[in-house]
């Protein structure tokens, strides 16, 4: 009873918490791109404006406002949405509002969601694949500890966290769509036309991306098992003849499991950034791609929209983690 | 968010305290290791490399940056002339396709951008980091409480993305990799700072801090001879962990195009450029990713080898039968 | 199941050991063991850490298996022949026909799941029941333990548990395949006295119902004489003597037993040496308080945490503490006797009242009132050697000749039994005992009116505990320091104290001359604390037992 409400109480603190960072986060990005030096307006619109289109951007951002004004108003747009002139006429940016790119016309928020279901089948299909191969390659090499399998295990893996995804995608693609012609070169189709097609075109981009993580897992999975199978009880189970499958399955991968729903909350960030890369290797036309294309051409208004959506999906993955700890774990919620 | 970061930085890199007085056992632990040898010596090799890179150029009497036009075979679209890329006694690892650059030293020079970008990048985290994590720990519950949120907040920053959009407004009269290691350096400090706050809460408790405070001693001299020692080993250690990662991640922003810009040499954009040219010279990426994956295997295993010499618990780890070893040779010290 | 087959081997014992020796590495942890131990029977290994009793406990489960330990000799258990029984043979013994309590008994479950469900684990191991019987049977096993509302409480995990629920707890589990044989390797070390006497109840009473033998490890010859039959002494892999538990310890033959009987602090014994402060007035049993008041702390108060969830863990507690006298503070766990030791040195503020020091009231710390901690391994810094460590006092106090340093240095690791020459090794290079001496040094180095000792001897092994305690007298006498001296344990604080204060829940139940506390006490949880001492003699054990378990009948 009373521990239901604690757990009901972290997770008010937790989402008030989350709530709190994202907001400082939306500030400091703010900051960090509106308030640098130089000509905002020339900045934000890019270096291709023409001085009249510079103008009209430095009205649309208010510049005559001061900083913490013009910040409002970001964050009405992002709450409930504003109107803005093209010029020629008057458009409504719906909430979320995250701007306007100066250089295509386009809404911000319309980009990305034009963008996500990319980003987003490449990084849930890896996630799939990393968590499933990283945490079994390190469930086997704690078990098989001092053998040789262990030792080839270790050599796999530090080889994988040592090689950039760039590296990996290139040579895959090299190997699997070049020398060999075993697949095509990745193309993306949607998912809901044509499932089929959606993975085999995704399978390349998927182990790029899954393999560097995985083996970053790996490595945090072995540690945490080497400690959890040193741990009292484990002893206590041997000592009362259960099976070494119960142990370390049952028992030690349990203790194992809490730092690694930790580290895939934590390296999400990390892993949107390899998402990035394989976006552009294998041009897949994902948020990664968008972002860099608009730093290539500087379109601020985009890219601060996308620091801002992936910086959102970072607190929100970290801020489930977080319960997903507590719930498995209560003695969090008292400490 | 704390706690579990805490707890995954924990498993992470063990905050513990290590009972190595003075660095001799730190050496015996670290020599004991073949791999962290083999390691340390590389990475030797690759230092003496970027430092030596002017000498090592001139000997080959090339420099990184001039065309070499008379060595690209333009009717077969750019590529080469000659076998291995051009390579020969003029040109030890051949050439660019398209430009005819010196493979060899834009190769060395990138080693200097690399590996220097990396370390600027690692000290300016351990600065940020060591400061706000102490700050956070020894300062009263409001300057924690405001020191953990920012930090935070700064780890749910995505680096990879926040990099590649300040890179992008940052006037390009700015020295690049200057400002590419301080990016990395002021974007990545989150998780230093968590590390470096828990050790010196769990230091902060010790019988021995008490102690201290007993004997009269006031704060700062208490913080500087009984707390930051002991910080030494978990940075160290954190340290050598982040240095390769720091290579990747430079490595991957130079080839997005937003590291650092031509004519200056980087590995990871050697590797864009090479993209196309994988059939026809296929040296041209082997080279950058071959120079790339060993730096990282052997800063990595160095790093390993580092934390295991300073944190014997790890050590122990590595041997077989570890818990009833570990109990017997405390045993022994006890009667001894 | 096991009805045919012990009756089978009956005519063996229950265990042999013969010849048996254990080496990690280098170090020879048993060295040529044997002994017996019979159907039914009760032996206890009893040693100091290093012995290498805890090494025997797990060679007779066969968990060096697999470990890169060399174990030669040969052990049999329950008819299985340990050192050649395959793997299958082994996990057959392990928990169905020998059991193992540990020391720990939060760490020994696993903390994920329900304590119900790990003893079903180990029972469907055994006996291929299905999952409903194997829950029905772990019910039955706590129920039988003494676990109240068992079939609810089943459902718990163990951090839902108290210390003594969960060694209770892990006991069941031990029953739940009715083995011919429990090892329980140190079972009370990590629990408080009452508890550990409650734990102790409860094994007798197993073993006169269910007849099966016991193997009990410990370093408490108290314990031992509570619980078995036989007693086998063991020294640095070795035994030293080996006999029934009662001439044994009545009339030991080794020179180390006697030397470990006569370590044992005993809560019976009256103080051999009195402080120099407190003279007994003759006729009356009256302590006179001869030295004026060093430390005054009136109406102390500390909570921890704030809000719904804040913790008082001292309330309202009052101590007067004269020149040259010790005040032994006992209690258990959670008792707030730490917290209080803190408060008078300073290292932690009072939420209210205060502590005055000559009279004067006084915030933070004071170097005249030291401190001397209960873990040797925390308390000195592992980065520099002990003489800098012993240094720092004299060095704050504005002292800038080296040599004058050196010297006072050297001076004090001889006062306090070390050498000279110890002066620029590092802590680890010491071993516990030594190290508290370090830890005491330190705080002498100060020039203290007042040190305050934290369970300065609970880390350490009797013998070493008595040269300790030994040496804390010693100086006080010469030097005419006030004492405070924090403990759980009733019979060291016995030992060294003038005045004794029994601390219950963040406050002092009952506070007086020790012999008057000890002798006569009137607080009904002292007297509870008093009855839960062991006793070295069985007899007494045995009749302090059958008073213990009247008033739970009645």
């Amino acid at each position: 009873m009373s521990a239901f409400s604690g757990l009901t109480g972290f997770v008010l603190r937790r989402a008030v918490g989350a709530l709190a960072t994202l907001l400082a986060l939306s500030v400091i990005v703010y900051v960090v791109f509106y308030a640098a030096p130089g000509d905002v307006a020339q900045i934000t619109c890019g270096p291709r404006c023409s001085p009249e289109q510079v103008h009209q951007v430095a009205q649309q951002l208010r510049l005559d406002d001061p900083l913490h004004v013009r910040y409002w108003h970001f964050l009405q747009g992002i709450v409930a949405g504003h109107d803005y002139s093209t010029g020629t006429s008057v458009e409504h940016c719906p909430a979320p509002c995250l701007g306007v790119s100066y250089q295509s016309g386009r809404q911000v928020m319309d980009i990305i969601t034009a963008k996500l279901p990319v980003s987003l089948s490449l990084v849930s299909g890896a996630m799939v694949l990393w968590l499933v191969l990283g945490v079994g390659t390190g469930v086997l090499s704690a078990w098989r500890r001092g053998r040789i399998s262990e030792r080839v295990l270790t050599a796999v893996t530090l080889a994988g966290t040592a090689t950039p995804v760039f590296v990996i995608g290139l040579v895959l693609m090299i190997v699997v769509c070049g020398e060999f012609q075993w697949l095509p070169f990745p193309q993306y189709v949607s998912l809901t036309d044509d499932p089929e097609q959606w993975a085999w075109n995704l399978l390349l981009p998927w182990l790029s991306l899954a393999l560097i993580e995985a083996a970053t897992f790996a490595r945090l999975t072995r540690a945490a098992m080497l400690e959890t199978l040193a741990e009292d009880h484990i002893r206590t189970f041997r000592a009362y003849g259960v099976g070494e499958r119960s142990v370390v399955g049952r028992h030690a991968l349990r203790g194992a499991l809490a730092p690694v729903i930790a580290l895939n909350a934590n390296n999400l960030g990390s892993a949107v950034g390899g998402a990035v890369l394989t976006e552009t290797l294998f041009g897949l036309p994902g948020i990664g791609q968008e972002l860099v294309h608009a730093v290539d051409v500087v379109d601020l208004p985009v890219v601060v929209g996308m620091v801002l959506i992936v910086g959102f999906f970072v607190v929100v993955a970290n801020t489930v983690a977080d319960v997903l700890f507590a719930v498995a774990d209560r003695r969090v919620v008292l400490a | 968010m704390s706690e579990v970061l805490a707890a995954s930085g924990a498993a992470a890199t063990d905050v513990s305290v290590p009972a190595a007085p003075g660095a001799r056992p730190f050496w015996r632990r670290l020599r004991a290791q073949r791999a962290a040898l083999v390691a340390a010596a590389v990475v030797a090799l690759l230092v003496l490399v970027a430092l030596a890179a002017p000498l090592l150029t001139a000997l080959e009497g090339q420099d990184p940056t001039s065309y070499h036009p008379d060595l690209i075979d333009s009717a077969r679209g750019g590529v080469p002339v000659g076998a291995f890329g051009g390579a020969g006694a003029d040109h030890w690892l051949g050439v660019e396709p398209q430009t005819g650059r010196d493979l060899f030293a834009r190769l060395v020079y990138g080693a200097r951008v690399s590996l220097g970008v990396a370390l600027a990048a690692t000290v300016v985290q351990i600065a940020i980091g060591v400061a706000v994590g102490v700050g956070a720990a020894l300062g009263n519950r409001w300057i924690d409480q405001l020191l953990s949120r920012i930090t935070d907040i700064i780890v749910a920053l995505p680096l990879m993305i926040m990099s590649l959009a300040l890179l992008a407004i940052v006037p390009q009269s700015f020295p690049r990799p200057v400002l590419v290691a301080l990016v990395i350096g002021l974007i990545a400090w989150g998780n230093t700072a968590k590390i470096v706050r828990a050790q010196t809460l769990t230091l902060k408790g010790l019988d021995y801090v008490a102690a201290a405070r007993l004997s009269g001693w006031g704060a700062w001299r208490i913080t500087r001879r009984e707390l930051l020692p002991g910080l030494a080993a978990p940075v160290i250690t954190y340290a050598a962990l982040l240095v390769p990662i720091n290579i990747s991640t430079e490595a991957a922003l130079s080839f997005l195009g937003v590291g650092v810009k031509p004519p200056t040499p980087s590995w990871g954009q050697m590797l864009t450029a090479a993209d196309v040219w994988y059939q026809a010279a296929p040296q041209y990426l082997m080279l950058p990713a071959g120079a790339l994956f060993v730096t990282v295997v052997a800063l990595t295993v160095l790093g390993d080898g580092v934390r295991t010499a300073l944190d014997p618990r790890a050590a122990s780890r590595l041997r077989v039968g570890t818990g009833r070893k570990r109990e017997a040779g405390a045993d022994k010290e006890d009667t001894a | 199941m096991s009805a045919i087959d012990s009756a089978g081997d009956a005519r063996t014992d229950l265990v042999e050991v013969t010849d048996l020796s254990v080496e990690f590495g280098p170090v020879r942890a048993v060295d040529g063991l044997s002994f017996r131990l019979g159907r039914g029977a009760a032996l206890a290994l009893v040693g100091e850490s290093g012995s290498g009793k805890s090494t025997v406990a797990a060679a007779l489960l066969g968990l060096h298996h697999g470990t890169g330990a060399r174990v030669r000799g040969s052990v049999t258990v329950a008819g299985t022949d340990v050192q050649r029984a395959s793997g299958e043979e082994l996990r057959r013994l392990r928990g169905a026909r020998a059991a193992m309590v540990f020391q720990d008994p939060l760490s020994s479950l696993d903390p994920y799941y329900a304590v119900g469900d790990q003893i079903a684990e180990v029972y469907r191991v055994h006996t291929r029941a299905s999952r409903r019987a194997a829950r029905a049977r772990a019910v039955q096993v706590l129920e039988r333990v003494g676990i109240p509302d068992a079939a609810r409480r089943s459902r718990s995990r163990p951090h839902e548990f108290s210390g003594g629920m969960r060694q209770r707890a892990l006991i069941a589990m031990a029953l739940a395949c009715e083995p011919d044989l429990l090892i329980a390797d140190e079972p009370t070390t990590a629990l408080d006295v009452t508890v550990q006497a409650q734990i102790l109840d409860l094994l007798h009473t197993l073993r006169e119902e269910s007849g099966m033998g016991l193997l009990l490890v410990t370093h408490d010859v108290g314990v031992a004489a509570e619980s078995v039959d036989e007693v086998l002494v063991m020294r640095d892999g070795r035994a030293v003597e080996h006999g029934p538990v009662a001439a044994v310890l009545r009339a030991p033959s080794a020179a180390y037993t006697r030397e470990l009987l006569g370590a044992v602090p005993r809560v019976d014994a009256p103080r051999a040496v009195t402080g120099k402060a407190a003279e007994k007035a003759p006729g009356t049993g009256e302590v006179v308080m001869a030295g004026e008041v060093v430390l005054e702390a009136t109406g102390l108060r500390r909570e921890f945490g704030r809000g719904g969830r804040a913790l008082t863990a001292v309330d309202d507690v009052s101590l007067t503490l004269h020149r040259g006298e010790t005040v032994g503070v006992v209690g258990e766990s959670g008792s707030g006797k730490t917290t209080l030791g803190r408060m008078l040195v300073g290292l932690l503020q009072p939420t209210a009242g205060e502590v005055r020091f000559e009279g004067r009231a006084r915030h933070g710390t004071h170097p005249a009132v030291q401190m001397v901690f209960q873990d040797p391994v925390s308390s000195l810094n592992p980065r520099r050697g002990v003489g800098e460590s012993i240094a720092d006092p004299l060095r704050a106090r504005g002292e800038r000749d080296e040599g004058r340093i050196r010297r006072r240095v050297i001076e004090l690791l001889e006062r306090v039994g070390l050498e000279g020459a110890h002066y620029d090794r590092y802590p680890h290079e010491f071993s516990g005992g030594q190290r508290q001496r370090v830890g005491i040094a330190r705080a002498l180095a100060a020039d203290p009116r007042v040190i305050v000792c934290d369970e300065p001897v609970s880390a350490l092994d009797v013998t070493t505990q008595a040269q300790v305690v030994a040496l804390l007298g010693e100086l006080q006498r010469e030097l005419g320091i006030a004492l405070v001296f924090v403990a759980h344990d009733l019979a060291v604080v016995r030992q060294v104290s003038d005045r004794v204060a029994v601390m219950h829940r963040g406050r002092i139940v009952e506070e007086g001359p020790a012999e008057e506390v000890y002798g006569a006490p009137r607080d009904a949880y002292t007297r509870q604390l008093l009855a839960a001492v062991p006793a070295l003699d069985p007899e007494v054990a045995a009749r302090r037992r059958a008073a213990r378990r009247e008033p739970a009948t009645a």
